[in-house]
């Protein structure tokens, strides 16, 4: 029998040393739906960072000569006059509105996967491992706040508590992490049994040192796919909310507000205050959906 | 089956309790009372009010009558802040409206969306596929309170066929750009679901056998296919039906439609907090039971299913 040399058997390993992550990165980029959506998601992100240097008005002046019967002959889109997505029916600058407004989308985004991320993937860890009859109470909680219907629950809350970005996010975080905790335990009961766990039991690691170091970094791909699918859910929730006039407060603003308020107008010539809100509403929307997908063809095995 | 009902209405009950008293306990958090007048009434009036609704008891016994009057009664108690009308009088003058739309959409959604999944299905990867599946995603993600401004910007101020709002006791034209706009996401969604269980039917031994036996494609979809392929849907159906007979605030707001959602909001405005609970609460408890209904049906039908 002849045996490979030490030579031969580093290069194999080499050639086969591909992480999950390095394929899954592979995969990604492969993904022409996806990429495009990541790149046109940084492109909105600059927009929200950066279009307050860029625009000619603030959110707050009122341009008196673009307002009333005047909005829709001085207030049109034009970078003439520095309304670049022309003004909302009180004479203000769309276009530092819409700034606003996006900046306020990704914030929910952020701050609903992030509540997600963290309080669903424990969660959901910690029942998975722990199993028994602590599991049994911890998913029969989920399922109780499941059954709940969250948007009267959400504007009970926006109601009584006072109408407010905090509120706002407390109620998205309510709602945000059960889907997550759900996935989270399925996935930890599939690992658990996993010898590099049975190892760490064996050496005596403490019970919550396993999950944290052993189980959640194996979770990461699922969450990572289970968040970006999220987001828009959230973005489509805070809108929703303020669409009906029961989220944030002037002065500050949202696209779901900016639509509703361009809605009202749409009669009167003034269709640009609809469609920029819109626009940046339904491209992130569909940005966020194109980019989860991709990662989940990229990271959840399963669906390969 | 007996054991799996009793689990599952020892779930059911606790949360419907645990959803009226957190509403009440919400409700007590709330600074300033339904009475708070910019003027103070005097303490006087102001206590002879509270006594009228019950407010001058301990917190503990007004939870309790309320949980009893619902239960026993089906008495959701007055409004707050239409001295004339009743909870029950709202939900019911709203509520038939929210249904009949709420009932059309849903039958069009799950008409339309099991025929497109089908055909998607039987034709895949052709031009009626990706036809299919680039409707649906480019539906699902439309939130509805985009879908309405554009329908009525569309089809009411542009072509002026339809009403822009208002309800005029139902008739068809009023009901038309509610239905579409309520339904086409959960019809996007629907399709979605039929396509890929379809798909998963049609490669599976049986539909093989049946293939080979000559039937024709017609009867194979029919008798042997769609019952199958149906079932991973309807667990999605149960949740969707309690959205779309409730309506949605949009709908109702939006098309001015007089159903519940509108009452619902103005009451959130207004701070009517009986009727917002009442609604909350009526809310809960079709959705718990419809989920308890289709999970009844799902081991019903699907026998690979025990309990």
């Amino acid at each position: 029998m002849v045996f490979p040399s030490a030579a031969t058997v580093d290069s194999l390993t080499e050639t086969q040393g591909r992480s999950l992550w390095a394929d899954a990165r592979t995969r990604f980029w492969r993904n022409k739906a996806a990429v495009v959506s990541l790149f046109v998601l940084l492109a909105i992100a600059l927009f929200a960072f950066f279009g307050g240097f860029v625009q000619a008005w603030s959110n707050a002046e009122i341009d008196w000569t673009a307002i009333g019967t005047g909005a829709a002959v001085n207030g049109r889109p034009s970078i003439a006059s520095g309304h670049y997505f022309g003004v909302d029916q009180e004479g203000r600058d769309l276009f530092a509105r819409t700034v606003q407004g996006v900046r306020m989308s990704f914030l929910v985004g952020l701050v609903g996967a992030a509540v997600a991320v963290i309080v669903g993937t424990l969660y959901g860890a910690i029942a998975g491992y722990v199993g028994g009859r602590t599991d049994q109470v911890m998913m029969r909680i989920v399922d109780v706040l499941m059954s709940i219907p969250f948007m009267f629950v959400l504007i009970l809350l926006l109601v009584i508590f006072g109408r407010s970005i905090v509120m706002i996010f407390v109620g998205i975080g309510l709602i945000s992490w059960l889907d997550m905790a759900r996935i989270a335990r399925g996935q930890t009961l599939s690992i658990k049994n996993k010898e590099f766990v049975e190892a760490a039991v064996a050496i005596g690691v403490r019970p919550l040192t396993i999950i944290l170091r052993h189980i959640v970094p194996n979770l990461l791909g699922i969450v990572i796919v289970y968040a970006s699918l999220l987001i828009p859910g959230m973005i489509i929730t805070e809108s929703f909310i303020s669409f009906l006039g029961l989220g944030v407060q002037e002065p500050l603003t949202s696209l779901g507000s900016l639509i509703a308020r361009g809605s009202g107008q749409m009669q009167y010539g003034t269709l640009w205050m609809l469609t920029y809100p819109l626009f940046f509403l339904i491209t992130m929307l569909y940005a966020f959906f194109f980019l989860g997908d991709g990662l989940r063809d990229a990271l959840d095995p399963k669906d390969r | 089956m007996l054991s799996y009902i009793t689990r599952r209405l020892i779930v059911a009950v606790p949360t419907i309790l645990i959803l009226i008293i957190l509403s009440y306990v919400l409700m007590f958090a709330a600074p300033g009372g339904p009475f708070a007048r910019e003027r103070p009434l005097p303490p006087e009036i102001l206590a002879n009010i509270e006594a009228k609704y019950g407010l001058d008891q301990p917190y503990w016994k007004q939870v309790w009558d309320y949980v009893v009057n619902i239960v026993v009664h089906f008495d959701f108690g007055p409004s707050f802040k239409f001295r004339d009308q009743t909870v029950n009088d709202i939900i019911g003058q709203g509520f038939p409206v929210t249904l009949t739309y709420g009932l059309w959409a849903f039958f069009f959604a799950v008409t339309l969306g099991v025929t497109l999944g089908v055909v998607a299905a039987i034709r895949q990867n052709t031009w009626i596929d990706y036809l299919a599946v680039g409707l649906s995603v480019g539906a699902q993600v439309l939130p509805n309170f985009v879908l309405a401004p554009i329908l009525v910007l569309v089809f009411a101020l542009w072509l002026g066929w339809l009403p822009g709002g208002g309800w005029n006791g139902g008739a068809w034209q009023n009901v038309v750009l509610p239905v579409v706009a309520l339904s086409t996401s959960y019809m996007a969604s629907i399709a979605r679901i039929m396509r890929s269980s379809m798909l998963e039917v049609l490669n599976a031994g049986f539909i093989r056998t049946a293939r080979a036996k000559g039937l024709p494609m017609s009867r194979i979809i029919w008798r042997h296919a769609l019952k199958p392929a149906l079932i991973p849907l309807l667990s999605y159906l149960g949740p969707a039906f309690v959205a779309m007979i409730t309506g949605s605030f949009v709908i109702d707001i939006y098309f001015s439609t007089g159903g519940i959602g509108q009452f619902f909001v103005n009451s959130a405005l207004h701070r009517d907090y009986s009727v917002i609970m009442g609604i909350t609460i009526l809310v809960g408890v079709l959705t718990i039971v419809f989920s308890l209904i289709v999970d009844l049906l799902y081991a019903w039908i699907d026998p690979k299913i025990r309990y």
